[in-house]
């Protein structure tokens, strides 16, 4: 005899349709529609295939530690390191031109260098326990601090011929994919994949709402959070070699700022500061509209700091309109 | 004696006189009456901004736009100079400070009323601020020439040896410590970063505190706006730029807690003098500038580690087996 469920209890509740209407992905590809309407009546330029194309070589290397940071903020850590990462490991490879590197060994040295960069933010964070806020902070300074000791105020220039071919490459001709930009691509899907698909996913979204319960329930959380560090560390050491190799130069003041605008990128994405919420589809649609916003505003010659000032308050007023939204319209704030 | 390194102001102290005599043991000219002076010049903006982040944090927020303050209303009070060199100096410090405290109180009101964490705000804002710059002025920027004496003479009068801005920086202090510890709205601040939960069951309105330390934490970065454009002779885009991590090390060397609820007056101006002192003596010292960075990161981290040793609270662990075990939570 078989039991027949005396009640149907969904898994989930009902999505509404406001539910839908007010997801932040939805909210994102508004946004970015309304990117490429500004574009397009800004400049006629803007929708041009080789334009667009070479505006990914401006975001692509932020959006490729995006992806990582994005699960550190999920998992309530944060790593304002990145940037400085990417000085020290573009500092490597300038070292090791010196001692005749080929191409594919110097993007070996700038990656492990970021990976080791990683694993040491990740050991102080999760061995002695320190807030990683400030644990980052100071490895920012250290981490530039040696780059800057080390170069003084020289920069390394000399890079064999072959080197500039990933920064400046195609990974297809027609249409024109840098081959940043499709890296890019490529591991968004895999992380996308990893959080949305995989019980690894599940752990992260269970350690960013309640590390405590999360630990109690048997999932490693020191472990994984050591693991995000070092992918953090590896990727931003990747994001090293491609924009070393595009600029063809290492100064000490490399990629200077980028750890806020790579939170940013973040944070606009839909990622709880607080930990706990946040989707990779959202990083990615937020990693096109700052990029695509720059490149509209720039094609009209809108000075850069003043890009800046529109990214700050296009942050600012992302985040605060759903919540004013909601609350007006007297749905519970999410 | 063990007492006293477990209090973490006094073993601090203790650490900063034996730098400054390490020091001063190898170039005398360090602990020089003349240097001296200029160090205490030096250090009292890191050291306002350090106390006025202070109780920002204690509220477990954080202000990453006061760099950004800094240039603005420093920008605003140097124009207005550069228009009217000859209005008495109170009139720019005011219009420096009531632009910074506008400022202050935009990410109070962006934090309290729309509810966006403060991290996200100030960094938004971070940009804004300094961008408003540009849009404000064009991209120009104001010289020392153009700002006229009246305006650049003051914070350095000298008064009892050292200068005003010093002074200013203990009348600053000294207020912020008995706001903090003789207030109730004061200790409201440690207990809303304590325990939030029970701060309110306490009857402290929490968003009162907190449009209260960003709006001063503004006014502050207002007053140090109009400071560092006076002393140093300059407006423009970016000046202070990055000064927010600098400000924020300072707090953390000192032994003021991220987490919130933690921090004294002595100890965030003792952190601000350890920066001081180290970027001071290297030149002293022979050591090339560039060390600065890698120097202050280490210490940052240093301090961390320390304090962290000394805050562990075996209190947390809810298992007694894993607790004689000494597994840490």
């Amino acid at each position: 005899m078989s039991m027949q469920p005396r009640a149907n209890i969904p898994d989930t509740a009902p999505r509404r349709l406001s539910d839908t209407l007010l997801s932040w992905e939805f909210i994102l590809v508004l946004l970015l529609i309304g990117v490429f309407v500004l574009g397009t009546s800004l400049s006629p330029y803007f929708l041009d295939m080789w334009t667009l194309s070479d505006a990914t070589f401006n975001f692509s290397e932020k959006a490729i530690i995006a992806l990582p940071m994005a699960l550190l903020i999920l998992v309530r850590e944060i790593d304002l390191s990145v940037a400085a990462i990417i000085s020290v490991a573009s500092l490597a490879m300038g070292l090791c031109v010196g001692l005749g590197f080929g191409p594919w060994a110097l993007a070996g040295v700038g990656i492990v260098v970021g990976l080791a960069c990683g694993l040491f933010n990740g050991l102080l964070v999760t061995r002695i326990g320190l807030p990683s806020i400030v644990v980052t902070i100071g490895t920012m300074s250290l981490f530039r601090g040696i780059a800057q000791v080390v170069l003084g105020d020289q920069a390394v220039t000399t890079y064999p011929k072959g080197f500039s071919g990933w920064g400046q490459g195609y990974a297809l001709k027609m249409p024109p994919i840098p081959l940043s930009f499709a890296l890019f691509l490529g591991l968004a899907v895999v992380f996308a994949f990893v959080l949305h698909k995989t019980s690894l996913g599940r752990k992260l979204y269970a350690i960013g709402n309640n590390p405590t319960a999360a630990r109690f329930s048997g999932i490693p959380v020191d472990r994984i959070k050591l693991g995000l560090f070092a992918v953090t560390g590896l990727l931003s050491g990747l994001a090293a070699v491609f924009l070393t190799s595009r600029i063809g130069s290492t100064r000490p003041n490399i990629a200077l700022g980028w750890e806020l605008e790579i939170i940013t990128m973040v944070i606009l994405g839909g990622v709880a500061i607080a930990g706990g919420a946040g989707s990779i589809p959202g990083v990615v649609l937020a990693a096109f509209i700052l990029g695509l916003t720059t490149l509209a505003l720039s094609l009209v010659n809108v000075p850069g700091i003043v890009i800046s000032v529109l990214m700050g308050l296009l942050l600012i007023v992302s985040i605060a309109a759903p919540i004013v939204i909601r609350r007006m319209s007297g749905l519970k704030p999410s | 004696m063990k007492k006293l390194l477990q209090n973490r102001e006094a073993a601090l102290a203790i650490i900063i006189a034996l730098m400054v005599a390490g020091i001063g043991s190898y170039a005398p000219a360090f602990v020089s009456l003349q240097n001296i002076t200029f160090l205490l010049d030096d250090v009292s903006i890191l050291l306002m901004m350090a106390l006025a982040q202070m109780m920002v944090i204690l509220t477990r927020g954080i202000d990453l736009s006061v760099a950004s303050n800094i240039a603005l209303s420093g920008m605003i009070s140097a124009s207005l100079a550069q228009f009217y060199p000859e209005l008495p100096v109170i009139t720019y410090i005011v219009l420096a400070v009531a632009v910074g405290t506008l400022l202050g109180l935009i990410n109070a009101l962006l934090i309290t009323r729309v509810g966006i964490p403060p991290i996200v705000v100030t960094l938004g804002t971070l940009a804004i601020f300094r961008g408003l710059i540009v849009v404000y002025d064009s991209g120009n920027q104001v010289n020392a020439s153009e700002m006229g004496d009246v305006f650049q003479r003051f914070p350095k009068i000298p008064l009892l040896g050292v200068t005003t801005t010093f002074w200013i920086m203990v009348v600053i202090a000294a207020c912020i410590w008995v706001f903090l510890n003789m207030t109730r709205t004061g200790r409201g601040i440690y207990a809303v970063g304590g325990n939030p939960v029970a701060a309110r069951y306490c009857g402290i309105d929490m968003k009162q505190q907190e449009t209260l330390v960003y709006t001063i934490s503004g006014a502050i970065a207002g007053l140090c706006g109009y400071l560092w454009v006076a002393r140093y002779g300059v407006a423009y885009s970016e000046i202070a730029s990055g000064f927010e991590l600098t400000v924020i090390a300072a707090c953390v060397i000192g032994g003021v807690s991220i987490a919130g609820g933690v921090g004294t007056v002595p100890g965030a101006l003792m952190g601000g003098l350890f920066l001081g002192i180290i970027v001071n003596a290297l030149p002293v010292m022979q050591v090339t500038p560039f060390w600065q960075m890698a120097i202050s990161g280490l210490v940052i981290l240093a301090a961390v580690i320390i304090n962290a040793r000394s805050e562990r609270r075996v209190g947390k662990l809810i298992l007694p087996e894993a607790r004689r075990a000494g597994v840490s939570l």
